[in-house]
């Protein structure tokens, strides 16, 4: 009776204050993620059931984590973030949460241009951000590349979305890596110059803008038009591969890196491995309809019957170096 | 009835040793314990504050060359529309289901609260999907009447404000309620026979005497307006929340979006001031209950559109967002709906319910001990505390979580191990951080309704039930309480609502595995699908009929 009354009071007190110590598996491992719970949790059942790690995790958006992380420091129960676009990794990394691994399993699985060069953090799946175009008011043949969306001919005809998505961040960010500042300053301006409309507030809003009428092209990442054509298989979209003759398509990551003070860093390190196994690498990509970041896995064939393409292989830490710079010149070109 | 102003020798030290002495209570205790919970609240805003000291480098030369201009721009554009907006619908709502009679009355005296429970980017992102270029209402004007045809700009200031009102609204709506129920009708009874019109004796008695609830609403409104990032996201309209919000994700700066909030904060605080100095030492203490059956009857074609009105504002504000919301989540349930949803609504409920229940007392504390004491000191951190409301959630959430680790670490956790009572952290992760993390957000919600709920109390009656011979715990139960009840429960469904709609303190400071429906809503937006997200939306939205629908019809006198 006793013993029963001190385990309540335990498990109460543990509720309230969030007593650690309690329940704690020997194989335990705590994960923060920005990527949302409904794509990871499979992951997490499947490496759970095939090893019998328990993974415990916490979702919230990028800034917050990183927040969160900063503030517990050396306290923190997070043995490995999970974030969404190389902008956000970078930062991490350069804020100090984050702890560099040398593993030449990482090393083999995931390529050089998707993954931090001091091993900070890892890419685990990609996304590609391309160009969108209406079938019977949009021509390929008229398509070209990212710039070519400044020129004059496409004035009313393109829909973008707002500036303020790290997506376009980045994408602007790496355009800057590419051709200097003035250059891209210049691009941006000339789309700002073409919009049809107001910046709109999501990617699968520009899709339907275009499938509308409003516009006859625009610039989303692949996932989105996988989830939109899904649902709407009649919409008259195709995706169009810019670049295809110099640095090829921008892509971002969504990917992950051991916490500066992880209290499980071996059992955190193995399951950051197994991410990028090809075991792992189709449960992470194939659920969002993106890229496996490992080269010797395919893609899901809906999504591998867009095409392939080139992409670029700059470094993908290069967005997030550049972003306040790329942040700063769209708000200069009137970019919303 | 009686509004008699209180005669001047009833305030100063003279009426302060008398109060505390009516009720017999030691007036030192409630001071060390109000105080205790004042300078929680002002925590998380002395920590925004302080990142003054943190250098944010050439961000704020590029926001003043070029983003602030425009959002100031913005922002002031949303405020005086909003702002207007509210109080003529509130007010007017208000007027007509606690002082007329009309068919349905009784229906929308509480149906018109339920806007409370729909989160203002779920209504605005309904609004954009249904109206914009490419929604089903102007893809069908194209289909019938070609593609030429004129169509209002709904991405536009004018679009936001619309939303914004009809989402903001009932703070005002709630609040006027109560204090017109309380007014009664022979208060304007006694305008009339002075001479005044029907809408004279509105204009020049009741709403002069609503003006203490009206202002709460009104303020409660605007700092939502402030502090809201998600509906205008929707609409890609700039404001000094997306300013800050750039700061933060954009140019990497947290310190700089510290600044800017606390900027905010300080025009905030000077627009306070500046209401209370207008409102000048005038005096809204209202006596009784009024007499029942004494409404203004509004017959025939009058009548009908007073409902149609009521019907028109239902049907905008809750009624279709929440029939679209109810579409899509039709579509995505049979996938998506599991057993972990009773889960949701369980924790949603609870987390509501507890930190409605903590954050009403500790408003109660604070405007309570105020009535027995005004004290400068006291007044000040709770004014100060209140403005937190203003701020972007996350910035605040992020305030708070910072506060709260620091109390840990340097207070809590060295006192408790010294006395034996724990050892390692106390707060961090735990349930107790988030639920007194809702306290800190959302008592400037419970502090409006509280405080003007006392400011109906004439101290006299105090004085008139000792000198009948009550006792001070008579007096507080019998007397007191009972004229509070109303704002006390209004207090408590407003925080109950607003809980279970918050997000950013609630996924930063969530234990593992708390999810909520607000946190459902979060995993399914953050990667863009509003569809999905429907499902626990409009769940929300069903439980937050509970608190409304438990809680509103006994919130004010009925009739």
């Amino acid at each position: 009776m006793s013993q029963f009354s001190k385990s309540a009071r335990r498990w109460v007190a543990a509720m309230l204050f969030g007593l650690p110590g309690l329940g704690l598996a020997a194989e335990e491992i705590v994960v923060y993620s920005a990527r949302n719970e409904q794509l990871i949790k499979p992951l997490f059942d499947a490496y759970t059931q095939e090893t019998g790690t328990q993974i415990k995790f916490l979702t919230d958006s990028e800034g917050p984590l990183l927040e969160k992380l900063k503030t517990e420091g050396a306290a923190t129960p997070a043995d490995l973030l999970i974030t969404v676009d190389a902008g956000n990794l970078w930062l991490a990394a350069k804020e100090g949460v984050l702890a560099n691994v040398q593993s030449k399993t990482l090393e083999a699985n995931i390529p050089a241009h998707l993954r931090d060069p001091d091993g900070y953090w890892f890419g685990l799946s990609v996304r590609a951000r391309t160009i969108v175009y209406h079938t019977g008011r949009a021509k390929p043949a008229e398509l070209s590349t990212y710039e070519d969306l400044a020129s004059p001919k496409w004035k009313g005809r393109l829909c973008l979305r707002t500036s303020k998505k790290v997506y376009n961040q980045s994408l602007v960010a790496m355009m800057i890596a590419r051709q200097g500042e003035a250059k891209t300053e210049e691009i941006v301006k000339g789309w700002v110059a073409n919009l049809a409309t107001e910046p709109l507030p999501d990617d699968t809003k520009v899709m339907e803008a275009i499938a509308a009428g409003q516009c006859d092209v625009g610039i989303v990442n692949t996932y989105y038009y996988g989830r939109l054509m899904k649902k709407r298989p009649d919409l008259k979209l195709a995706l169009f591969w810019p670049n295809q003759q110099d640095r090829g398509v921008h892509v971002n990551v969504s990917g992950a890196g051991i916490t500066a003070h992880a209290k499980h860093k071996a059992a955190a390190i193995k399951f950051l491995e197994w991410l990028s196994s090809e075991k792992a690498q189709n449960l992470f990509a194939d659920e969002n309809l993106e890229y496996p970041a490992n080269r010797k896995v395919k893609p899901h064939p809906n999504v591998a019957a867009w095409g392939s393409f080139k992409q670029d292989t700059i470094n993908v830490s290069e967005a997030g170096r550049l972003q306040v710079q790329a942040v700063k010149l769209m708000d200069r070109a009137g970019y919303k | 009835m009686n509004t008699t102003a209180v005669s001047s020798d009833e305030s100063g030290p003279a009426r302060e040793a008398g109060i505390s002495a009516w009720l017999d209570v030691d007036v030192r205790l409630w001071r060390v314990a109000s105080f205790a919970v004042a300078a929680m609240v002002a925590a998380p805003i002395v920590v925004v504050a302080l990142a003054w000291f943190a250098p944010a480098g050439d961000v704020w030369r590029h926001l003043v060359d070029n983003v602030l201009g425009e959002v100031l721009r913005n922002t002031l554009v949303l405020l005086i529309g909003v702002g207007v907006g509210v109080f003529a619908l509130g007010v007017a709502l208000a007027w007509l289901v606690a002082v007329c009679e009309f068919p349905g009355r009784r229906f929308f005296d509480w149906a018109l609260m339920l806007p409370l429970a729909v989160p203002a980017y779920v209504l605005a992102f309904v609004a954009v999907g249904l109206l914009d270029f490419s929604g089903p209402v102007q893809s069908w004007l194209r289909a019938v009447f070609g593609p030429g045809h004129w169509f209002p700009q709904v991405r536009s200031a004018g679009g936001v404000i619309a939303v914004m009102v009809l989402a903001f609204y009932p703070y005002v709506y709630m609040l006027t309620r109560t204090a017109f129920l309380a007014q009664g009708r022979s208060l304007l009874e006694t305008g009339r026979v002075f001479g005044l019109s029907p809408v004279a004796a509105f204009v020049r008695v009741a709403l002069p005497m609503a003006r203490p609830a009206i202002a709460a609403g009104v303020a409660l409104a605007l700092m939502e307006t402030l502090a809201d990032f998600g509906a205008v996201a929707v609409f890609n309209y700039d404001t000094f929340t997306t300013a800050i919000y750039k700061a933060w994700q954009g140019l990497f700066s947290l310190s700089a979006a510290a600044q800017l909030s606390s900027l905010l904060l300080l025009f905030v605080a000077a627009t306070l001031v500046g209401e209370r100095r207008l409102r000048g030492r005038a005096q809204y203490h209202v006596g009784m209950r009024p007499a029942r059956e004494q409404r203004y009857r509004l017959r025939g074609a009058r009548g009908w559109a007073a409902a149609g009105f009521c019907a028109a504002v239902l049907l905008a504000a809750f009624v279709l967002p929440v029939a679209q919301l109810a579409h899509w989540a039709w579509q995505v349930a049979r996938t998506d709906l599991d057993a972990r949803y009773l889960r949701f609504f369980a924790n949603t409920l609870a987390l509501g319910a507890a930190a409605a229940a903590i954050t009403t007392l500790c408003a109660l504390l604070l405007a309570f001990t105020y009535r027995l004491k005004p004290d400068r000191i006291v007044r000040g951190a709770v004014r100060f505390a209140t403005l937190g409301y203003a701020l972007p959630g996350s910035v605040l959430a992020v305030g708070i979580m910072i506060s709260f680790v620091w109390l840990d670490r340097y207070f809590l956790r060295p006192v408790l191990e010294w006395m034996g009572l724990a050892s390692g952290p106390v707060l961090a992760g735990g349930l107790l951080a988030l639920v007194l993390a809702y306290g800190v957000r959302f008592m400037a919600v419970a502090h409006g309704p509280v405080d003007s709920a006392f400011e109906r109390i004439k101290p006299s009656l105090w004085l008139a039930a000792r000198s009948l011979g009550a006792s001070g715990r008579e007096i507080l139960w019998r007397v007191t309480f009972p004229m509070l009840r109303g704002g006390l429960l209004g207090a408590a469904l407003l925080v109950f609502v607003e809980v279970m709609k918050e997000m950013p303190a609630t996924l930063l400071l969530r234990p593992f595995g708390w999810d909520t429906l607000a946190t459902r809503i979060f995993e399914m937006t953050s990667e863009g699908e509003w569809e999905r997200a429907a499902l626990p939306a409009v769940t929300l939205v069903l439980a937050g009929f509970v608190p409304v629908i438990l809680l509103v019809r006994r919130a004010a006198p009925k009739s």
